[in-house]
């Protein structure tokens, strides 16, 4: 049996997960679901529909919200009990979080953002490094795989099958594993046309090319114009041009869009581990060498600065 | 407030990876080396906590004996001290890190209030070893922090997702991994280069223990596409672009 551990935000399940549902369904093994807290038991016709036949969950009064170490915990316990091969989540932050957790408390290995996975002994698993531009093969020697699915490896695809059946659990927490969970939220930071980088379908996104924060006034234009939002490399928000949270690239947030236009963006590794998975993208650059070109599927070669307003013009043309 | 930063040294690869001929490694011959982008702020947010509370800043890596390097440029920005856990060269499994690591800060004399790390390593990240030293040394931890304050001995931190923020408090001690964005991190200044030379950094040797996730070799990601289609240069090339955008609907 193969235990998926789903993860939601109060409720609202998390859509990478049903990647981790899919990968481990192509495992060929029996598949199971736990979700952490009393608000994932509504997730069982989902969890259900894309395979998985049982889903178990944590209820603890002391988890109310997102707990990492309390998930931990009660993987732990969960796993004792039912002996699965393998314990898989979403290579999320939280899913990888919530693994760690288990793994610590098991000293077990544990493989982050897996491609593939071959179950034996050992285990062979296909894991991302360097955000993905690398694919290293690794032997986990351990009878028990923990392992996190990388995002854009899977596409999520329904079994077509009824609910889980839902089996409540209470673990046992010790004091130390609720020290640290969410006390609070704030909404987003996102201005006000409220697309935030991860949602949005298209995103304009600017680098060191832009030449300056007034720079990004074309890019907003077209981004406003096409109902998407503006992104910006790294040495962009380094250098004060824009806010941190519209950084895209491995340290800032990994987006995937159908429409990636990169403006004067050379392309740091960092950078095209955060986009590369956009489904069309579309480089303006000076550079004809630019390394961000062997990851495009379209570039103009010339000077955003000329560039961009011809296109914001056309683009409203072709609008009206 | 003593503070433990912990970091690694990774190659500054550019645009395109080269692999050593056996694939087990990325050729490294050509490439300069420094920390990965998170640790900056983790030092950062190290210098800014002792510049404001007093203690000490202690640095700490698992690495090659030319890890010196990454101390000694870290050490510039103003941390107090290093240990450098020595190894052959070769890269360990998380387990093996952590296990280092752990018994390495118990050999400290300093109790470190705070151990920062960054949120993930730019080469491996596999997002285990600050929580294995956090589960070792019994202490919380608190992963992806953006914004951090200490204030009677808690550490209140924000981490930032797609909804907004979210908020939570780590009594002290306590571990942090923290994300590029918590702060800016500043450049050596040439007297903080001169005092890094005479910084103490303690070199120790590290046995390995056999990996239990072990790496077998690595192959370069096939890139999307052969290369970009050039549709043109400069404005002239905006009407087969409009096209373009018209076929794949993003115009309707």
């Amino acid at each position: 049996m193969i235990l998926v551990l789903v993860d939601h935000d109060r409720g609202e399940l998390d859509p990478l997960s049903l990647r981790a549902l899919t990968a481990a369904r192509k495992l060929g093994q029996d598949v199971e679901a736990v979700v952490i807290g009393k608000d994932g038991a509504a997730l069982a016709s989902v969890v259900g529909e894309y395979g998985a036949k049982v889903l178990h969950v944590a209820i603890h009064a002391d988890i109310t919200d997102y707990t990492p170490q309390a998930s931990g915990r009660a993987l732990k316990e969960l796993v004792e009990k039912s002996n699965p091969v393998a314990v898989l989540a979403a290579g999320s932050p939280r899913g990888n979080e919530q693994l760690a957790h288990l793994a610590a408390f098991l000293d077990s290995p544990m493989a982050s953002d897996c491609s593939s996975i071959t179950l034996g002994a050992p285990h062979v698993v296909h894991r991302a490094r360097w955000a993905g531009n690398l694919i290293e093969e690794a032997n986990v020697h351990s009878p028990l795989l923990i392992a996190s699915i990388f995002p854009f490896s899977v596409e999520p695809e329904s079994a077509n099958a009824g609910a889980a059946t839902v089996s409540e659990f209470q673990p046992t927490l010790e004091a130390s594993d609720t020290v640290v969970r969410i006390l609070s939220r704030d909404s987003g930071e996102s201005k006000g046309g409220g697309v935030t980088l991860s949602d949005a379908k298209v995103i304009i996104s600017g680098g060191r090319g832009v030449g300056g924060p007034e720079g990004f006034d074309k890019l907003e234009e077209l981004a406003a114009l096409m109902e998407g939002t503006v992104g910006c490399s790294r040495v962009v928000t380094a250098s004060g041009w824009r806010p941190h949270a519209e950084q895209v690239g491995q340290t800032g947030t990994k987006v995937a869009p159908d429409l990636y236009i990169a403006c004067g963006i050379s392309g740091a590794m960092q950078h095209i581990a955060g986009m590369k998975n956009s489904k069309t993208i579309v480089v303006i650059n000076t550079d004809p060498e630019a390394p961000i070109l062997n990851y495009a599927d379209y570039a103009i070669i010339g000077d955003l600065h000329q560039v961009l307003p011809a296109l914001t013009s056309a683009v409203r043309a072709a609008k009206e | 407030m003593d503070v433990l930063v912990c970091l690694k040294r990774v190659p500054l690869a550019g645009g395109t990876l080269i692999l050593t001929p056996d694939a087990k490694d990325i050729e490294t011959k050509h490439l300069g080396f420094g920390i990965s982008p998170h640790e900056e702020n983790a030092v950062e947010a190290g210098v800014q906590l002792v510049e404001q509370m007093g203690g000490s800043l202690t640095l700490l890596t698992l690495g090659p004996s030319d890890a010196e390097e990454q101390l000694r440029a870290q050490l510039a920005i103003g941390a107090t001290r290093a240990v450098l856990l020595e190894t052959d060269g070769q890269e360990w499994d998380p387990q093996a890190t952590a296990a280092a690591l752990v018994d390495a800060i118990n050999a400290e004399e300093t109790k470190f209030d705070l151990i920062i790390f960054g949120a993930e390593s730019v080469d491996s990240a596999g997002y285990q070893i600050h929580v294995r030293v956090a589960h070792a040394l019994n202490r919380p931890i608190v992963t992806n922090v953006k914004a951090m304050k200490i204030e009677n001995g808690i550490a209140s931190c924000e981490r930032v997702v797609a909804t907004g923020r979210e908020h939570y408090e780590a009594p002290l001690p306590a571990i942090v991994t923290v994300r590029d964005g918590l702060n800016i991190p500043r450049y050596p200044s040439v007297p903080g280069r001169m005092q890094a030379r005479k910084k103490p950094v303690d070199m120790k040797k590290a046995e390995p223990s056999v990996p239990k996730l072990e790496k077998l070799n690595l192959t370069i990601a096939p890139s999307k596409s052969t290369g970009a289609e050039i549709l043109g240069n400069g404005a002239d090339a905006v009407p087969a672009l409009v096209e373009i955008l018209k076929k794949i609907g993003a115009l309707s």
